[in-house]
């Protein structure tokens, strides 16, 4: 059984003359323990596809199902126990008058925890920061130790599935190693499944077993990393971002070398 | 040959409540008509540079150094009109996000035409002939329609492309350009750097491309300075940064996850104090 499954999903906003269709006829399987990466350019629908499954998009048709049951229009809390959400900006997801242990005890209050005091110290634990953040606020934080605060608050409810929304792109390179480390060995220690959105192919092939390339709200290819790290895609729209994500070649100049 | 920029210990300063803060510290460094790379982690001074060289630190922020010379001119001893009139006719700017650096309220054409005319002599006329050549040159289709549309109705990457137009339309000898694709797309992303290119080469202008984006900064530019906690630690030709011998940057290049080739795990930057003490490098001789 599948961790995740969407077939034939369509994601909408607006409606009449000013509907968009974000997502359009998505079909794929995630497995247990898998990490499955989406790509595309602003615009294309991963993101969306990561709201629609989390109910922030409500205007969907389809199916998705979260370990083989169907999900509703709305989500229940056994639904948020299972998937929870890393979002992109870790200075926009934590609110700036809360502190770590205000964060992480709401959470673990949500879904039902009565031992919250040493859960909250083996969250801090989990994702590196120690006892010493437990009292700080955001603002104490540099951008890696709020996207790790932002982690061990995802991580409260136990859940099996981790929806990944561009986790390190706010963040610099040498921060954004650390955070994937630590998303790999969260991922083998609790045995997540990951979906990743990212614009970052580097990053995607690094943490993802398979790639789901969108573009204007349709997939159109599911890939291997080793297919696209050996640039095997089997549609022409892949190869063009794979080769604009290689980086800048500089074409000739009609007057010569200046 | 002179050279177009020279800058010498820079350093910007700004006060705080535990004392002063140097975010720039003697920073060196000579440009050609060239593209000259600038990479470092946020926080590091870069971007503070650039707007130090066009005199944009606003007090309590303080600008010192032995001289900033553009063709030999030293922009320190300018007073505000005079910068006034070197910003944006000698240099421009080009920063991150269009969505912050367009004028919501006027159509892109206004302030095209604004833009041309207040360092131009020139009519309404031959201004809105220049800009429709300029959106043309940043290879914008229909230029007589974004002239019309206001800034919103615009996606990131054509924004992007109005703002080069605009800076680039008086013509300036030195463009500073302050991470100017971190928030395009890479197909976008490809075709902006290409415009820039084409201006460094065909026009002979001077460019300062800075970057957090290693591997970008790599291929586009001739050469690279690369900063730490408001120094120049190292500095090379671009083609050869991954070449780099100074830890830090080893340390950054490592860190990043590669595409061709999986790794385990990704190798953590391990920062030493001593880096921040070091005097900064260059000018090259």
């Amino acid at each position: 059984m599948s961790a995740l499954s969407f077939q034939n999903l369509d994601v909408w906003f607006g409606d009449g003359h000013d509907r968009v269709d974000a997502v359009r006829n998505a079909s794929f399987e995630v497995a247990p323990g898998e990490s499955f990466g989406l790509v595309g350019e602003s615009g294309s629908g991963k993101s969306t596809i990561l709201r629609a499954l989390t109910g922030l998009a409500p205007h969907w048709s389809g199916e998705m199902r979260v370990e083989g049951r169907a999900l509703g229009h709305r989500r229940d809390r056994a639904f948020y126990k299972k998937v929870q959400m890393v979002f992109q900006d870790p200075y926009a997801s934590l609110h700036p008058r809360q502190s770590v242990d205000q964060v992480l005890s709401e959470s673990l209050h949500l879904h039902g925890f009565r031992d919250i005091e040493p859960r909250i110290e083996r969250l801090l634990d989990d994702v590196g920061l120690g006892p010493a953040f437990r009292f700080r606020f955001p603002h104490q934080l540099s951008g890696g130790q709020r996207q790790r605060v932002a982690i061990a608050r995802a991580l409260a409810p136990e859940p099996s599935i981790l929806l990944l929304d561009e986790p390190t792109s706010a963040l610099d390179v040498s921060v954004q190693a650390e955070i994937l480390n630590l998303l790999t060995d969260l991922r083998t220690e609790h045995r997540l499944t990951f979906l990743m959105v990212s614009h970052d192919l580097a990053v995607v092939a690094h943490m993802c077993e398979r790639i789901a390339v969108m573009q204007a709200g349709e997939i159109v290819e599911v890939m291997g990393v080793d297919e696209m790290r050996a640039m095997r895609p089997s549609h022409p729209y892949t190869r063009t971002l794979l080769e604009a994500s290689l980086g800048y070649r500089r074409k000739p100049s009609p007057a010569g070398p200046g | 040959m002179t050279d177009l920029l020279d800058v010498k210990d820079l350093w910007v300063r700004f006060p705080t409540r535990t004392g002063v803060f140097d975010a720039v510290r003697g920073v060196s460094f000579r440009l050609g008509r060239e593209r000259l790379g600038i990479v470092g982690e946020s926080g590091s001074g870069k971007s503070m540079t650039g707007r130090a060289i066009l005199r944009l630190i606003r007090p309590p922020g303080q600008v010192e150094a032995a001289h900033i010379r553009l063709d030999g001119e030293n922009l320190l001893d300018k007073t505000e009109a005079q910068m006034r009139k070197i910003r944006g006719e000698r240099i421009s700017m080009v920063m991150q996000d269009p969505k912050f650096s367009l004028n919501p309220v006027m159509t892109v054409g206004e302030q095209l035409i604004e833009a041309y005319r207040l360092h131009a002599r020139g009519g309404k006329a031959q201004a809105r002939v220049k800009a429709l050549e300029m959106l043309e040159a940043v290879s914008i289709r229909d230029p007589e329609r974004v002239m019309r549309a206001y800034p919103h109705e615009m996606s990131g990457g054509m924004g992007q492309r109005i703002m080069i137009a605009m800076m680039l339309l008086p013509d300036p000898d030195l463009l500073i350009a302050d991470e100017p694709t971190s928030a395009l797309d890479v197909s976008v992303q490809g075709q902006v750097l290409q415009i820039l290119d084409r201006l460094v080469q065909d026009r002979g202008m001077g460019l300062v491309f800075i970057s957090h984006d290693l591997n970008l900064v790599a291929q586009f530019c001739d050469r690279v300075l690369i900063m730490y906690a408001g120094r120049v630690v190292e500095t090379c030709e671009a083609a050869r940064l991954h070449e780099a011998s100074h830890p830090y940057t080893r340390g950054l290049l490592n860190s990043l996850p590669r595409f061709d080739a999986p790794q385990g795990r990704l190798e953590v930057l391990r920062r030493d104090p001593a880096w921040a003490e070091t005097p900064s490098v260059g000018p090259d001789p």
